[in-house]
């Protein structure tokens, strides 16, 4: 089967396992929590019932504000398009490149920030500026984080560094541990989780992405929320790309891909229950503690990249 | 139930200049209220200050049907020692205006500002003029608890009014930007405004904006009969209904010059320590999950809601709404429900000091928790906080002993003493107070006497008054009930703690970033409905 038909499959895979794996994390915290929970479905009810809604704007609310769903919701799905979670060798597996990736989702960030701040109510602003502050600290620590294992590829496109991983002989290499543990912070702090924020709450006050959807209803919202969750799994994704890639289908068979969903599948769940007991056994952090948080992740992150150049290069 | 008339305030005040007149027709004795002339009256809140009283109230009420001219100001105060004591002051229907008490009490300012509303008196010297109550749109002569205003008829909206804002407190800088929240909510909690002034994250003043849950509870008592009145009063603010009806029931009681049986009161003593804890535990859960500790929040509210079941089923109602009556209680304990509310008081007590160990050994709770939203004891003592989130401010005052009512007189009563005021001295206090509920509770169950749960109920004559203070779950309620003829109530007045509390929330927020403003709310829990009334 042709690779092509595989790269859109995977695409829609992302779209649509998206809100599954978000009311699958939601019902493992719910359980943690001993409570029933509203069930993995729950996600696309809400989204599907969101649509069915009427949109109601905001009178001050400038075509920003209207278009700002679609530009978030398709750069976030361009983006998770690109990333290879079945196959890793697909027609679109040149643009994907992890600048260009912080890239397209830094431009869903910008028009979010600016339409948290086009209907000009106190909590969008608010929203905004405490997104745009976090993202200024998160960008580059993702960045170096990646770097570290960019430099041993010699690349920066995912395709490529993920068959140096694969390719090369399984060696204990300090510096990618101290690359993971800087990309899961930061991956937390990007999909807007807890410790970082607080995706379920409803306080007006205390929210950072949340702040900025205030307003949002009808199929903005629905845009929104599915893009978040994509977020999510993008994330996700990409640290099992960068770490844990084994599993992946190099050819394009039906067999191997089944397989590589299969493996992939295992790898996310291992994940979000990673997520669901941390997000269960923690509190929010003080508002001024996250740049501490995401300066941690960056010190970590370009301490693995040190320790590449002390222990591995030229070893 | 005769007790030797409480002369002390009298005797200080005379030694002070200032001439009193005891009422004879106000109860109890111990209680006493007091006629000051009109020009005696900041004079007299200077003094009771000196003598190191606490403010509790002040309202204002027409005579009713003896004299249907005379326009009257209450105030009451309470000294540790020397418990309650209440002033009155005549004044003139004409042109009514009174002298302003709020440069010696400041929390006496609010409830100025409500009486300038409700009664058109004029308060002067009040360093702030605005309305209260009374929101911009109302037509400015309409005084709701003056005889003259008839309260059946829909007030004639003024167009002219309709776009008037509130004067917030202004900022002039170009750094500092205003956030306006509420008082409609993302969440489902009562409706209240709060305007922050900030600069970046950090809060430079937040201001409160209330009454929008003004139900007029005032002016529809008048008229009552007793019964429809307790139903009334037991509905001012749904989490302490039991704190509320007790209030009015002890202070129509007083009235009357009745007492109740032990068994009674044994009974109410179980109901407000019951939803003391009930209420404890849902806000320690609610307060973990503002900090987004959600597995405190689901344990909780499992205790709360455990707690909710057994009182459908022992009294009859998950709020235990109507279950106190005047003259006793509505519902009688049988011994094998004494067991089981002992049994379900020890349990969960028990889990709580499990929760509590959780909670203690989490740092990232801890951490968000200590050092927020910190009122000092010098601000504690000065405003007069009460109830819980005064113990935690280094102030502790106690209906239970300082009212000395049944069944607290034969109790003992642990005062949990918290000194820090912050957010998790608060939730210190709430914890240490289910322990103490719990405690009492098993304690009066197990000597529950015998006898009637209900006695008579004579109406007393037109014009006696009755005072009474309970301390329900937020701290001291106070009301004042008068009657008219037929037995019905003339007057009724109630000061829920929230009234006080209120002014600490505005003192505690300064110090906490925007994004820990919920926290601190949520740890202080003030009804907006016990204020807006």
């Amino acid at each position: 089967m042709s690779s092509m038909f595989f790269q859109c499959l995977q695409a829609m895979l992302m779209l649509l396992m998206a809100p599954v794996l978000a009311g699958f994390l939601s019902t493992l915290k719910a359980r943690l929590q001993n409570r029933h929970g509203a069930g993995i479905l729950q996600p696309w009810r809400d989204i599907r019932k969101l649509f069915g809604k009427e949109v109601v704007l905001a009178e001050h609310a400038s075509w920003i504000f209207r278009f700002t769903p679609y530009i978030v919701f398709t750069a976030t799905a361009m983006a998770a398009s690109v990333v290879p979670a079945l196959l890793l060798d697909t027609p679109l597996s040149l643009t994907a490149d992890v600048i260009a990736l912080v890239a397209l989702l830094g431009l869903a960030r910008f028009f979010l920030a600016l339409a948290g701040m086009d209907i000009g109510t106190a909590f969008g602003g608010m929203g905004a500026s405490r997104e745009m502050t976090f993202a200024a600290l998160a960008e580059p620590a993702m960045l170096m984080s990646v770097f570290v294992l960019a430099i041993g590829a010699h690349s920066t496109n995912l395709t490529t560094m993920i068959s140096h991983t694969l390719t090369t002989p399984l060696l204990i290499q300090p510096s990618i541990a101290f690359a993971l543990v800087a990309m899961l912070m930061v991956a937390i702090a990007e999909a807007g989780r807890i410790p970082i924020d607080n995706p379920t709450t409803h306080l007006e006050l205390t929210m950072i992405h949340e702040a900025m959807l205030l307003e949002y209803s009808g199929r903005h919202l629905a845009l929104m929320e599915w893009a978040s969750m994509v977020k999510l799994l993008l994330f996700s994704t990409l640290i099992i790309d960068l770490f844990i890639p084994w599993g992946i289908s190099v050819e394009s068979s039906f067999i191997g891909v089944l397989l590589a969903f299969v493996i992939w599948l295992l790898k996310l769940i291992v994940l979000l229950v990673a997520l669901a007991v941390l997000e269960t056994s923690l509190a929010k952090l003080r508002l001024f503690e996250v740049p501490q948080y995401l300066g941690t992740a960056f010190v970590l992150a370009f301490l693995g990249l040190i320790l590449h150049y002390m222990l591995e290069v030229g070893a | 139930m005769k007790h030797l008339a409480n002369t002390w305030f009298a005797e200080q005040l005379s030694n002070h200049n200032i001439y009193t007149e005891y009422l004879e027709d106000h109860h109890p004795a111990r209680m006493p209220c007091l006629d000051i002339r009109h020009l005696d009256w900041a004079n007299a809140s200077k003094t009771a200050k000196l003598l190191g009283m606490r403010f509790v109230a002040l309202w204002a009420a027409q005579a009713g049907q003896q004299d249907k001219k005379a326009l009257y100001a209450y105030m009451a105060f309470v000294h540790p020692e020397h418990r309650y004591a209440l002033l009155r002051t005549p004044i003139n229907l004409e042109n009514p205006e009174i002298a302003s008490i709020s440069q010696h009490y400041i929390a006496a300012y609010r409830m100025e500002r409500n009486m300038q509303d409700m009664f058109g008196i004029k308060v002067n010297d009040i360093f702030d003029n605005r309305w209260w109550i009374k929101h911009e749109h109302w037509p400015e002569d309409a005084h709701p608890l003056l005889d003259s205003f008839d309260g059946n008829t829909p007030m004639a909206s003024d167009p002219d009014r309709a776009d008037i804002d509130y004067d917030y407190v202004p900022c002039d800088s170009e750094c500092a930007y205003e956030i306006p929240v509420g008082p409609v909510h993302a969440g489902i909690i009562e409706p209240g405004h709060f305007r922050f002034l900030a600069v970046g994250e950090k809060i430079l003043n937040m201001e409160e904006r209330l009454g929008y849950v003004h139900k007029g509870i005032e002016k529809a008592m008048q008229g009552r009969n007793v019964e429809d009145a307790l139903k009334l009063a037991g509905r001012v603010s749904g989490d302490s209904t039991v704190g509320h009806s007790w209030v009015f029931a002890q202070a129509c009681e007083y009235a009357a010059d009745m007492s109740i049986s032990t068994r009674a009161s044994y009974i109410r003593g179980v109901l407000c320590e019951r939803e003391r804890m009930a209420n404890h535990i849902g806000d320690i859960g609610a307060v973990c999950n503002d900090a987004a500790f959600a597995f405190m929040h689901v344990q909780c509210s499992r205790l709360r809601e455990d707690m909710a079941r057994l009182h459908a089923e022992a009294f009859g109602h998950r709020l235990l709404m109507d279950c106190i009556s005047i003259g006793g209680v509505s519902r009688d304990l049988s011994t094998d429900m004494c067991q089981k509310l002992i049994q379900q008081s020890r349990d969960i007590a028990a889990e709580v000091e499990h929760l509590r160990a959780i909670y203690a050994d989490a740092p990232s709770i801890q951490q968000r928790v200590i050092g927020a939203g910190i009122v000092s004891i010098e601000d504690a003592t000065d405003i007069g906080l009460l109830g819980f989130v005064g113990r935690a401010s280094g102030h502790y005052p106690d209906a239970r002993i300082e009212a000395v009512y049944a069944p607290y007189d034969e109790l003992n009563v642990p005062i949990p003493k918290g000194k820090l005021g912050g957010v998790s001295t608060r939730v210190w206090v709430r914890f240490e107070e289910v322990a103490n509920a719990a405690r009492m509770i098993i304690q009066l169950l197990e000597h529950l006497p015998e006898g009637n749960i209900q006695t008579a109920w004579k109406a007393p004559q037109a014009g006696e008054s009755g005072f009474a203070a309970i301390e329900g779950w937020r701290g001291e309620i106070a009301a004042w009930v008068r009657f008219a003829q037929d037995g019905s109530i003339d007057r009724y007045f109630v000061r829920d703690p929230s009234a006080i509390n209120w002014l600490g929330l505005e003192l505690a927020v300064r110090t906490v970033p925007v994004p820990d403003f919920p926290l601190v709310n949520k740890s202080f829990n003030c009804s907006y409905a016990g204020h807006d009334l």
